[in-house]
């Protein structure tokens, strides 16, 4: 795409063609120029911020889709080179998106409307080789541990745990909780699934960290490890909580999925900052959609078109005027 | 691809200490022996020389990352602040980026983002495998032709086009300005010695830091999207090129040179008109080299914005799909494959002269451009009248679909139990003892052994280095995970040589397997490795031994490829020889050809742990926890010192093991002269 806004202040390279730049569209009274949302690698992502961009399409507003990692793009939407992301996690992003904030240059346009949700995980046919499942307790067993556990291990249980990057304090917790587990961090979600694929192909144990919205608690049948509720007590203050001399006893926080934006698009885009702020989906209505793109082999922008098809009114309703 | 990336030039001015073989493994064994000893009784008396004080660490993250601040927000020239430049930069490579794009794939648009119309649609598939393949007749023949065309429509059939494209356009742009500034640094540095002197180990660090080291100085500074990742993809690319080039131009005939200044050329007629045309040859080798590595680079750069192939093979793995994963990787391999024969097919016909021609009319004079503008153009009004040739339809596209996951999951299956006991046999009895000794190796002793190998080997100047850069692991507190890197490397590094040399000793004699072999390790080379990374995971679980897979099946081309070069170099008459005075074939093997390729084969050695280094960013993806983890956690912390740090940890010890090994390697070649 040539961006013919630009090109004066940089070198005339296409002159040729410039002429045709005339014939822009307007249709808002806001800036023209194009917002630019950002896309990761994930699917859910992908379709919350494609459905985004359809519905400020249809407002009339120019957008561009732009490529960029999820932790380091905040430095471009500090800077305006990005203008809105769809998907901060509170369970991943709370850190990064609290930091961005604080400098003023970063706005949260509130909740998505989906829960993140991130616990140790199992699949079904665990439960017969470890009865008491999801209660956390039976885990503390010594048959459970040894059920989960391969030759590095034993006969202490084997987690797999997300990236280290993700945090999540589990080596923590397997020590507050006094669990015969040790925690193996994957390098990657990608490596993460792949495992649990492998291991739901034998029928083999596994225990594992998993996040939803996500297709992989859709396709394969399991369970969350129920362990004593989140609080903020539990993860700061050692006396609270089943352990009294230790914090992290308890389960990994749920939350909302943030929208942020780049602080200056209220001011470029009046219109626009509204309707993302309105923006509203659900759990179920994403984990449908995650599945009919991962599972069924959909195409996003397919998926994507038959919600804005099917959900006129409601969109509608956040880009009113 | 047939070169390996750091094709170094040294030069040691400083003398080799003149010794024999039993004085320098006399003076080892000791210094081994006392090693050995303080490890033993070391830990009681000081416990300093095992774990780096933490009081004494020289706290430069903390530096780096303020002096980038500061870049970021203060650092002015007066008229203009130094991000106003680097955006400036990013501007100016946007534009040829923008044409290539609209060229190639989106077609030239009015307006921006998705109010945009497109005006004029892009080149049509048709039209570019038709021009490829025009090119390839040009630079190659028939053979060539065919195989480019079998390369890109690869890319159609499989339905990659428009995603190649976008791959291709950034290539397109990356390449030429790697190839410009390559040239200009090494023309610089052949000219003006003390530049030289400060570019070498410039160039070394370049090609030696994981680039997720410096992603997120890059994005503060060029901002988000394909510049950013062009400018990535230069860094990593451009040092090979500017080597190649002071390489070529030393290696210009003198007399060449005194006909120059015979015929009283200037000093800048000398450059362009004498020194570079001879050249020619050389620096075709660098474009070669600028292409490949560009290619390397494109799954990291499609994590910061530059889509393409890149993200495919990403989004692909995220949800498990072996199969698309495969597909869009082998569409980058077959990228650069096409590319790679048609650059070095052009090198090769560079040095052929120019048919001499007067007087006749400009199709005579160029049939080949006017040929590609009559593609263009009829490929234009082709895909006007008929949609399918403009863009090739969907529904002719082919696909694997789910074969290749259920290929995975039938090995799965069946064979879990079997790799599962090899795998737990080579960890539990190799690479667990392995990095249990190197962790507990105290740095003081490893420092002062790496800096009396330096020493022996190359003299004061190089134990300084071995010596200063091992301390300076230790003295940013790198050490542990160093030792990680060194082991996990190291480890793989003996694998590769060991399935690599014995197979480069058995492709040397045979041609039809060498080609063979080729085919493989060129692949092996370009297919990004996150390809094959997951279905290895779902055998091998995630960890040390799949990471250890990951790098040997990266590192092992190199092996292979000097092996075979040295052995393939050796004397004809030399072998003769021994034939005539009654050599067995394996004396003729172990005596004669093997010891006359050694220089070769260290060279390869040296080139695999430079492979298995770089492998390093990609392990951490399988929880692995060495440097390269260290630099993947900073770039997603968007901790700029703290990965830069870690990435020259990674860079030091990349310097050490190539210095060491290439004044080895001098050695040795002395010695046999």
């Amino acid at each position: 795409m040539i961006d013919f806004a630009r090109l004066p202040k940089i070198t005339a390279a296409a002159l040729m063609l410039a002429g045709a730049s005339i014939a822009t569209p307007s249709y808002a009274q806001e800036s023209t120029d194009p917002i630019k949302l950002t896309l990761h690698d994930w699917t859910g992502q992908l379709i919350t911020t494609h459905i985004m961009g359809d519905v400020l399409k249809k407002a009339g507003y120019s957008i561009e889709y732009v490529q960029a990692d999820y932790l380091a793009q905040f430095a471009g939407l500090e800077s305006g080179d990005l203008h809105v992301a769809m998907e901060i996690w509170e369970t991943t992003g709370r850190e990064a998106m609290d930091a961005a904030t604080a400098t003023g240059k970063v706005e949260n346009l509130g909740e998505t409307g989906m829960e993140a949700k991130e616990e140790w995980w199992f699949p079904e046919y665990m439960k017969e080789k470890c009865p008491g499942l999801p209660n956390w307790e039976a885990l503390k067993s010594e048959a459970c541990a040894e059920a989960f556990s391969i030759p590095e291990t034993a006969p202490k249980g084997r987690y797999l745990g997300g990236p280290v990057t993700w945090g999540g304090f589990d080596d923590e917790r397997v020590e507050a909780l006094d669990l015969p587990f040790e925690v193996i961090h994957a390098g990657t979600d990608a490596a993460l699934f792949a495992e649990l694929e492998s291991a739901y192909q034998r029928k083999a144990p596994i225990l594992l960290w998993i996040y939803a919205p996500h297709w992989a608690p859709i396709k394969y049948k399991g369970e969350w490890v129920e362990f004593p509720p989140f609080s903020k007590a539990c993860y700061e203050d050692a006396s609270t909580g089943v352990n009294p001399d230790a914090a992290y006893d308890c389960g990994k926080p749920f939350g909302p999925i943030w929208k942020v934006s780049w602080a200056g698009l209220k001011d470029k885009w009046p219109g626009a900052h509204k309707a993302i702020t309105a923006f509203k989906l659900d759990n179920d209505e994403m984990g449908a959609m995650i599945a009919k793109v991962d599972l069924d082999g959909k195409k996003v922008e397919d998926v994507t078109a038959e919600w804005i098809a099917a959900n006129e009114a409601r969109w509608s309703e956040w880009i009113k005027k | 691809m047939t070169h390996a990336p750091t094709d170094r030039i040294d030069v040691h001015d400083t003398a080799l200490p003149g010794s024999t073989g039993t004085r320098d493994a006399l003076v080892f064994g000791g210094a081994l022996a006392l090693l050995l000893i303080v490890w033993q009784i070391g830990p009681g008396l000081a416990k300093w020389a095992f774990d780096y004080p933490k009081a004494w660490q020289i706290p430069a993250a903390r530096h780096i990352g303020r002096w980038t601040k500061w870049l970021l927000d203060d650092a002015t020239f007066g008229l203009f602040t130094f991000t106003d430049l680097t955006r400036f930069i990013a501007a100016v490579i946007d534009v040829p980026y923008r044409l290539a794009l609209s060229l190639l794939a989106t077609g030239f648009l009015s307006g921006q983002g998705s109010s945009a119309v497109q005006v004029f649609p892009p080149l049509s598939y048709i039209a570019v495998l038709m021009l490829v393949t025009l090119a390839g007749y040009y630079a190659g023949g028939r053979r060539l032709a065919v195989l480019v065309a079998a390369c890109f429509g690869f890319l159609i059939v499989f339905g990659q086009w428009t995603s190649a494209m976008v791959t291709l356009a950034s290539i397109l742009v990356a390449v030429p300005i790697g190839v410009v500034l390559g040239l200009l640094l090494g023309l610089g540095a052949y000219r003006w010695p003390l530049f030289e002197k400060a570019l070498t180990p410039l160039l070394d660090l370049m090609q030696t830091i994981p680039v997720f080291a410096y992603l997120v100085p890059i994005l503060f500074f060029f901002g988000f999207g394909p510049t950013a990742a062009i400018v990535a993809t230069l860094i990593y690319a451009l040092p090979p090129m500017a080597r190649i080039t002071v390489l070529g131009l030393r290696s210009v005939p003198s007399e060449i040179r005194d006909l120059g200044h015979m015929v009283g050329c200037s000093r800048r007629q000398m450059t362009w008109k004498i020194m570079v045309p001879s050249a020619a040859d050389a620096l075709m080798v660098g474009v070669n080299q600028v292409i490949m590595l560009s290619l390397n680079m494109v799954i990291i750069a499609s994590m910061i914005g530059a889509g393409g192939l890149g993200f495919d093979v990403l989004g692909a793995l995220r949800r498990l799909d072996i199969g698309a994963g495969l597909e869009a990787g082998f569409a980058i391999v077959a990228l650069a494959v096409a590319l790679d024969r048609l650059s070095q097919a052009l090198a090769q016909k560079t040095g052929a002269p120019l048919p001499a021609g007067k007087r006749r009319s400009i199709v005579a004079r160029h049939p080949y451009l006017v040929a590609s503008l009559a593609i263009i153009v009829v490929g234009f009004v082709l895909g006007l009248i008929i949609p399918p040739l403009q863009t090739f339809p969907e529904a002719w596209t082919l696909s694997t679909g789910g074969f290749w996951n259920e290929v995975v999951r039938w090995i799965n299956v069946n064979f879990f139990d079997a790799l599962e006991a090899l795998r737990n046999l080579v960890l539990l009895n190799v690479l667990v003892p392995f990095k249990r000794f190197l962790g507990e190796l105290p740095w003081l002793g490893v420092v002062l052994l790496l800096a009396l190998a330096g020493y022996r080997l190359g003299g004061l100047r190089l134990a300084l280095t071995a010596g200063m850069l091992s301390f300076l692991i230790a003295a940013t507190g790198q050490w542990e995970k160093a030792m990680i890197t060194v082991y996990l490397c190291g480890i793989s590094v003996i694998v590769a040589s060991l399935i690599g040399i014995p197979l480069g000793i058995l492709a040397s004699e045979r041609e039809r397997l060498w080609r063979w072999l080729q085919v493989v390790i060129d692949t092996l080379q370009t297919l990004p490795s996150f390809v094959y990374l997951m279905p290895v995971v779902m055998l091998f679980r995630v960890g040390d031994f799949t990471a250890m897979i990951a790098i040997v099946a990266y590192a092992v081309a190199p092996a292979i490829r000097y092996t075979v070069l040295g052995l393939q170099r050796v004397d004809p008459q030399v072998v003769e020889a021994g034939r005539a005075m009654g050599c067995t074939p394996r004396q003729i093997l172990m005596k004669i050809k093997l010891k006359l390729a050694l220089p070769e084969i260290l060279l390869g050695l040296n080139q695999t742990i430079m492979f298995a280094l770089s492998m390093l960013v990609i392990t951490a993806l399988v929880g692995t926890r060495d440097l390269g983890q260290e630099v993947y956690i900073a770039l997603t912390k968007a901790d700029t010192g703290r990965g830069i740090v870690a990435g020259l940890a990674v860079a030091f010890i990349a310097i050490i093991a190539d210095r060491l090994i290439s004044a080895g390697a001098a050695r040795m070649k002395e010695r046999m002269a």
